[in-house]
């Protein structure tokens, strides 16, 4: 498995896009790994676009910015048309189908379409979606593993929020439950 | 060891400042550190400090200058238009010999610019924003966890020269989570002893005066040479520097904070094509580190300095190295972060050239 990764997660902001990089990075940490995680900041309308870049390594992580990232996770459409184009060649492509309905012409890369909304929908919470999203992303990548996701959730969702832990944790089994499926399908 | 937690940078050097034993913040928000403000405003208090917001930041100033007269930790923070406006107080603060802390995470400019990383501050923050004959202890981290120490450092170097520090951050280093170890909350009744000079009241003893001001033109060059004794003292004391894979160097890079960081990422590719490149990356910005940078950097066959600017930092290279080693330089300017592949394209394109 790769040591390395460099990922970018773009959305519109609300889509939690800076949520599911930051447990990334904070599992990656409580695996004993080194992690950065670094936010887009610029000024922007509401509904525009948000990023994180993540990287995630054996090693101290000299450079918290990609150039090419090993993956790319796209909410909505022109995140997918911004980094899909830069992602590396043999990288993932994790897009939002609920969303986007286009799909990017690069055939060295392998594309992965999860409907994340129509599944958070399924569970009873729209919000979760980004959550499925991560489910998926960490099934095919193994970027981390799922417990210590978990372990960063029950971190990160305490108090009043506390009660959104289920879902979230739904949220989780369900994406990669759907990218175990449709591989398969597939062959 | 105590346990390892996710912080962004700007919390990072918050809590780093309250764990050092500051008590007192003054500031006025603005992007890209705010939430050094936001952190202060909601711990100070369960500290027992203060947190006061200022209607702008040449009043923050003269508030860190008042409150450093009483021997108290004491620090700001800012960003590059913001810390344009303080460098009056900072002369002031400088002549007047007082320990405070300032933190500057550095946005692109001139003006008002944008509010992206850059490094375009560093003449201002290291050859004397402000007027007159004075130096600050420039600290410049290239990590979260570095900023988080050099916090701790910044108001030990503070107390123990009693003048001020500036922490040279950037917006990455600023908007970016990273694993932190803190340090222990330090024992406030053990921190440095000022009661010779601070302003405290006098009751019962002679009035204690601090100004940097002195009309008789013989008495104030006594000031500044008083003053020129302890930067010659900080020289010859506090440089810091970090050297990476510098053993067998054919080439060096050389590159603060941020795009120092960048540079190892760079000396790693190099590496792997079977070039050996190191990094030099100083830690202290003032004092800088020439004899230590002209060590390493006189086996290289050039020198590359990388940096967040048009160009600031590559003159002290130069300065260190006296024209024995060709110095190349490149940066990008207005906010853009150089990635290592674009930096290491325009270093392959400097081998070709020869």
């Amino acid at each position: 498995m790769m040591a390395y990764h460099g990922i970018v997660i773009a959305g519109f902001g609300g889509q939690g896009v800076m949520l599911i990089g930051q447990l990334i990075a904070t599992a990656a940490m409580l695996e004993g790994k080194h992690s950065t995680w670094f936010p887009s900041y610029g000024p922007e309308m509401r509904g525009g676009t948000a990023n994180c870049t993540v990287v995630v390594d054996e090693k101290p992580i000299a450079s918290p910015v990609v150039e090419t990232p090993t993956e790319v996770v796209a909410m909505n459409y022109p995140s997918m048309m911004k980094f899909g184009k830069v992602l590396k060649s043999g990288g993932y492509l994790f897009i939002n189908s609920s969303m986007i309905h286009e799909t990017l012409d690069r055939k060295d890369i392998k594309l992965i379409s999860i409907p994340v909304n129509d599944i958070a929908d399924r569970i009873g919470n729209l919000k979760v979606a980004n959550v499925v999203m991560l489910g998926a992303f960490l099934e095919l990548t193994k970027t981390v593993e799922f417990k210590s996701v978990e372990e960063a959730l029950r971190e990160k969702l305490t108090g009043r929020k506390s009660a959104l832990l289920d879902y979230n944790l739904r949220a989780l089994e369900e994406g990669a439950k759907y990218v175990r499926k449709s591989m398969s399908t597939v062959g | 060891m105590t346990k390892k937690i996710m912080m962004k940078g700007n919390e990072a050097i918050a809590e780093a400042a309250i764990r050092a034993g500051c008590r007192l913040y003054f500031g006025y928000p603005i992007t890209p550190q705010s939430e050094i403000a936001e952190y202060m405003a909601r711990r100070l208090p369960e500290v027992g400090g203060t947190f006061l917001q200022t209607e702008s930041e040449v009043a923050t100033v003269n508030m860190v200058y008042g409150a450093a007269c009483t021997g108290r930790r004491v620090m700001t923070s800012t960003s590059s238009p913001g810390f344009s406006l303080m460098q009056e107080g900072i002369s002031y603060i400088a002549g007047a010999e007082l320990p405070c802390v300032f933190v500057n995470v550095v946005r692109g400019g001139p003006g008002l610019g944008d509010i992206q990383p850059a490094q375009g501050d560093y003449f201002q923050a290291t050859k004397g924003g402000g007027h007159g004959d004075y130096r600050v202890i420039v600290l410049g981290p290239s990590t979260v966890q570095e900023a988080v120490d050099l916090m701790g450092l910044a108001f030990d170097l503070a107390d123990k020269y009693r003048n001020p520090v500036l922490v040279l951050a950037d917006g990455l280093i600023g908007q970016m989570m990273e694993p932190v170890e803190l340090p222990e909350m330090r024992d406030l009744s053990n921190l440095p002893d000022h009661s010779s000079w601070a302003l405290v009241g006098a009751k019962g003893r002679k009035p204690h005066k601090v100004t940097s001001f002195n009309i008789d033109p013989h008495e104030l060059e006594k000031m500044n040479k008083r003053y020129q004794a302890k930067y010659r003292e900080i020289e010859k004391n506090e440089k810091r520097w970090e050297n990476y894979r510098v053993e067998d160097l054919e080439y060096l890079l050389v590159g603060y904070g941020t795009s120092g960081r960048i540079l190892k990422s760079v000396a790693d590719m190099a590496r792997g094509d079977g070039i050996k490149v190191g990094v030099f990356r100083p830690i202290t910005l003032w004092p800088y580190p020439y004899e230590a940078l002209a060590e390493v950097a006189e086996k290289a066959r050039f020198v590359l300095t990388v940096e967040m600017s048009s160009g600031q930092m590559v003159e002290d290279v130069k300065l260190a190295l006296e024209g024995r080693v060709p110095v190349y330089f490149y940066g990008r300017m207005a906010g853009v972060v150089p990635t290592p592949e674009e930096i290491y394209r325009h270093f392959v394109k400097l081998l070709e050239e020869g």
